[in-house]
């Protein structure tokens, strides 16, 4: 137990850091930086001219589909790891065992790229 | 008090709190926000367990990839922040029934609840020493579990094609790049000449 707190100590050290020069970049503006605001500073800028509607709008649902497939896929290279680690222990049973699930996801892979699920129109 | 428990508790109140804002923050991406801050709490305290390989997939899976399907969920709502606070009230009771009923429940199962005899020695003894978690995880998951790992597979096969059937919807009348037919044309297929008669235009 003692030894995984001190395999991540490095990445502990490396968080802080980053967290307090994160927050020094912050906050230093606001006690140092020069301001006089403006209505006209403040404004949505569009071009030069009066911006027409809010800035949030409904996503394009092809977002969600591409999104749903990367995750699909990184779930797929995250069996990957322990099996790799594992490779020796496995034998060749685990070895065909991976090769089917790899198999089932191509199947899902070939079928969507022949729907063209991974075209943009 | 020692280091490991400094970070427990750390991680431990770090995600209680941000649990609390995922409900009561206004933003319903603010509320997304501090769920990743959550995820990320949590994944700190499987480390603290020695569970390695999962606090990772935490990280990758939950914070890199569920997380940004649930802002696409949240932007596409359209949510209008003033309609959605009105309702707060009105649903206030079935809320607070439901939340007394979930807590109960658990008070009843983890009240009955005790280990049982000798399950700690099991439990300590199942990972041989020298052997890591993401090691250990491997030996048993593509042999000894072979079956829920294959069937796994095919959970993200359903997820994939159910996904694509829901949501893929060509527009009509897009031109797309068809290599193979572009470069078979020939002066044949590609030119007609119109014998265009005087004075009537084609």
């Amino acid at each position: 137990m003692q030894s995984v707190i001190a395999d991540y100590l490095p990445l502990v050290i490396f968080m802080a850091l980053s967290l307090v020069i994160g927050g020094a970049l912050l906050v230093a503006p606001f006690a140092l930086a020069f301001k006089a605001p403006d209505s006209e500073k403040l404004s949505a800028y569009e071009c030069g001219f009066k911006a027409f509607d809010d800035a949030r709008m409904k996503f394009d649902i092809r977002f969600y589909l591409v999104s749903l497939l990367f995750i699909i896929f990184d779930l797929e290279v995250a069996f990957l790891f322990p099996w790799a680690i594992a490779f020796k222990d496995v034998g060749l049973f685990g070895f065909w065992a991976m090769i089917i699930f790899l198999g089932v996801l191509t199947i899902g892979f070939v079928y969507e790229w022949n729907k063209g699920a991974l075209e943009w129109d | 008090m020692n280091i490991v428990t400094g970070f427990f508790y750390l991680f431990s109140t770090v995600l209680i709190a941000s649990a609390v804002m995922v409900i009561s923050a206004r933003n319903p991406v603010h509320s997304v926000l501090f769920l990743i801050l959550a995820f990320v709490n949590a994944a700190g305290l499987f480390l603290l367990l020695g569970a390695e390989f999962l606090a990772m997939i935490l990280v990758i899976v939950y914070v890199g990839a569920v997380a940004v399907l649930f802002l696409f969920v949240v932007m596409m709502l359209d949510v209008d922040f003033a309609e959605l606070k009105q309702g707060f009230l009105q649903y206030l009771p079935v809320g607070a029934l439901i939340g007394i009923a979930v807590l109960v429940e658990l008070v009843f199962v983890l009240g009955t609840w005790f280990q049982a005899p000798g399950e700690l020695i099991t439990r300590a003894s199942a990972v041989k020493p020298g052997v890591s978690n993401t090691q250990a995880l491997g030996q048993v998951l593509y042999t000894q579990y072979v079956y829920f790992f294959e069937i796994s597979g095919l959970i993200l096969l359903t997820a994939m094609i159910g996904a694509i059937v829901l949501t893929l919807r060509h527009k009509v009348g897009v031109k797309r790049q068809d290599i193979a037919q572009q470069v078979a044309r020939t002066k044949e297929t590609a030119m007609e000449v119109k014998k265009v008669p005087s004075r009537v235009g084609v």
